[in-house]
């Protein structure tokens, strides 16, 4: 361990560039690896939910002694893939040549370039050398402009296919994005209101803090915290949005649009696509543990601080040096979480309507995060100027006026609807009975 | 169009989750076919037989009438006389040719019913794919138990018939 260290210290005082290329090939080399993983994973864990046991077979090999060394189908989505490969790969005649050989790279590209600014380790030390790949200094910016670039493949596909449900899922794709972009722009404003940096490695110290600030020896993840809570439900919500995922994948309902926007592709262009938007997952994944759930810290425990204050080696320091040298791991670890919630949400619920999608966007998500923004940012601001007690009244305030706003709005959006509503209730009880129809039928 | 956010929304779904979760640890229903098989029911009417006597000679006389039972048409039988050096069945005449086209069968189990001595039983091995169209044709050699009860047993048991 402690060559490899001096060996990529070396490295980064003499050569950069090869320090760079071995960063960027840590990054890309495990998702390229793990994507087929995801497939079987999901095929697995999607049918074990449905009763059923998913590919397990596949992989299975017989010695000559007749034991059999199982793999538990993990070589399916290999043999999927050499099946690919060597499929006929029809281009149909009337589409658009150059988008349609371009969009499937298109929409594997940000899942790649997204995962660039994503923190695997600490951010010193060894670590420190090798991740994130661009410590970039609006790397929340970025990844929201990267992710939402994901579309533009759908989009392109769905246009240059010259098929009228491609070209429908594109649009619908194009819709959902736009919808749910913004909400998710606001619930990470607020975590970066409180974390007071767009880097992701400043997000992630910002969550190795004190619990609210109060409670020693717990890190203060932001999922913990009121407002994160709020983000964090929001974000996810957005995040299935976002990568066209059930239940929100009406840019390729199956039984609606055929396929969307790739039933044109077929062979190695739909595997790319299909890669692209498993490796977008797995990415998110990420990303909500990084701004979330404490990046690359195993548990919500101070570690470190505990540590320093302890004597000798004891369980504490072995603790706090396990958290530094399993950061890659308790990573990895929480992209598979992410990407159990979303097999599991698939599993789950079934494919909102188009209007329902739009509601839930924009009726639902994007006020509620604004509102969150809005109480988080007056939380901040009164805390700087009048102290914690100060802060709890403001934002006790905000909340209520927030309410008193939202309901005095739907009041007045729903001055029919209460109406109606109260008199279909008076009817179902009977309360009221209705003359008119007894008159009818006594004549 | 009042909407409880807790009541109408999140508890639905959180619950949505919870029964899919249950189903992780419910017995799951797929029978991995080759390794074991789906049990068939009693009565089920599959692949043919011919049934031997306990003393092992063959119960079929060669008669015909399952070939003029068969709607398919689908039965040949060519029947020859018994002698005492060569005796098959206990009757006058027996099966000499015995074949059925399983091509053109539709399992209806007329056969068996119009059999006079039961010698032709539908049972439950199902596995009857192949690869040529010639194999379809079942003869006599095939479709005859090689010792008495085999069509009685389990059909995992049936020796398999390329």
């Amino acid at each position: 361990m402690k060559d490899i260290g001096q060996g990529i210290e070396w490295l980064s005082v003499n050569q950069p560039m090869t320090l760079a290329a071995i960063r960027v090939l840590l990054m890309v080399l495990p998702i390229l690896v793990i994507v087929p993983g995801l497939i079987w994973y999901e095929r697995r864990l999607l049918s074990w939910m449905q009763d059923r046991v998913g590919p397990n077979r596949t992989g299975t090999i017989t010695l000559k002694n007749g034991k059999k060394i199982r793999t538990f189908g993990l070589l399916q989505p290999i043999a999927d893939g050499v099946k690919l490969f060597f499929k006929e790969d029809i281009t149909p005649a009337t589409v658009d040549r150059v988008l349609y050989f371009i969009s499937p790279a298109i929409a594997l590209f940000p899942a790649f370039a997204v995962a660039g600014t994503l923190p695997w380790g600490p951010g010193y030390g060894t670590y420190g050398h090798l991740t994130p790949v661009w410590g970039s200094e609006i790397g929340v910016l970025y990844m929201l402009a990267i992710s939402s670039l994901g579309v533009y493949g759908v989009v392109l596909s769905g246009y240059a296919s010259n098929n009228k449900y491609s070209l429908m899922g594109g649009l619908r794709g194009a819709a959902q994005l736009i919808s749910y972009e913004l909400a998710m722009a606001m619930s990470l404003a607020s975590i970066i209101l409180v974390s007071g940096s767009l880097k992701l490695t400043e997000v992630v110290k910002a969550q190795e803090g004190q619990l609210w600030g109060v409670v020693p020896g717990i890190q203060n993840w932001f999922i913990f915290t009121p407002f994160g809570f709020l983000s964090a439900v929001i974000f996810l919500i957005c995040m299935v949005a976002e990568t066209n995922r059930a239940p929100f994948d009406l840019p390729e309902a199956e039984n609606e649009i055929i396929a969307g926007y790739h039933t044109e592709f077929s062979s190695m262009k739909f595997a790319v696509f299909f890669m692209g938007e498993y490796a977008m997952m797995f990415i998110f994944g990420g990303i909500f543990g990084v701004v979330f759930l404490g990046g690359y810290n195993m548990l919500p425990i101070q570690w470190a601080e505990l540590a320093a204050n302890a004597p000798g080696y004891s369980f504490l320091h072995f603790m706090r040096d396990l958290n530094y040298w399993m950061a890659p791991l308790t990573f990895l670890g929480k992209c598979a979480a992410g990407m159990t919630f979303y097999i599991w949400l698939r599993a789950t619920l079934p494919r909102l309507r188009y209007d329902q999608l739009m509601a839930l966007g924009w009726k639902f998500l994007l006020p509620a995060a604004v509102a969150n923004f809005i109480v988080s940012a007056s939380w901040i601001m009164a805390q700087k100027l009048w102290g914690w007690q100060g802060a709890v009244g403001a934002s006790i305030g905000a909340v209520l006026i927030a309410i008193g706003l939202y309901s005095a709005i739907r009041k007045a959006m729903n001055k029919g609807t209460t109406a109606m509503e109260k008199r279909s209730v008076e009817l179902s009880e009977g309360t009221e009975t209705i003359p008119s129809i007894r008159a009818v039928e006594l004549v | 169009m009042s909407l409880d956010l807790m009541r109408d929304v999140a508890k639905p779904i959180l619950a949505g989750f919870g029964i899919t979760a249950q189903r992780l640890k419910k017995k799951k229903v797929t029978i991995s076919y080759p390794d074991e098989r789906r049990e068939q029911y009693q009565r089920t009417r599959w692949r043919h037989y011919l049934v031997r006597y306990e003393s092992g000679l063959e119960k079929c006389i060669g008669c015909s009438l399952c070939a003029g039972a068969c709607p398919a048409r689908c039965i040949y039988v060519e029947a020859d006389e018994n002698t005492d050096q060569e005796r098959y069945s206990p009757g006058e005449r027996y099966a000499k040719r015995y074949e059925i086209n399983m091509l053109r069968c539709i399992f209806c189990g007329y056969c068996q019913e119009a059999c006079p001595t039961g010698a032709i039983v539908l049972r439950q091995n199902f596995e009857l794919a192949n690869y040529e169209r010639k194999d379809f044709i079942y003869t006599k050699e095939m479709l005859l138990e090689k010792v008495p009860g085999e069509a009685d047993e389990c059909y995992n048991r049936v020796p398999t018939i390329r």
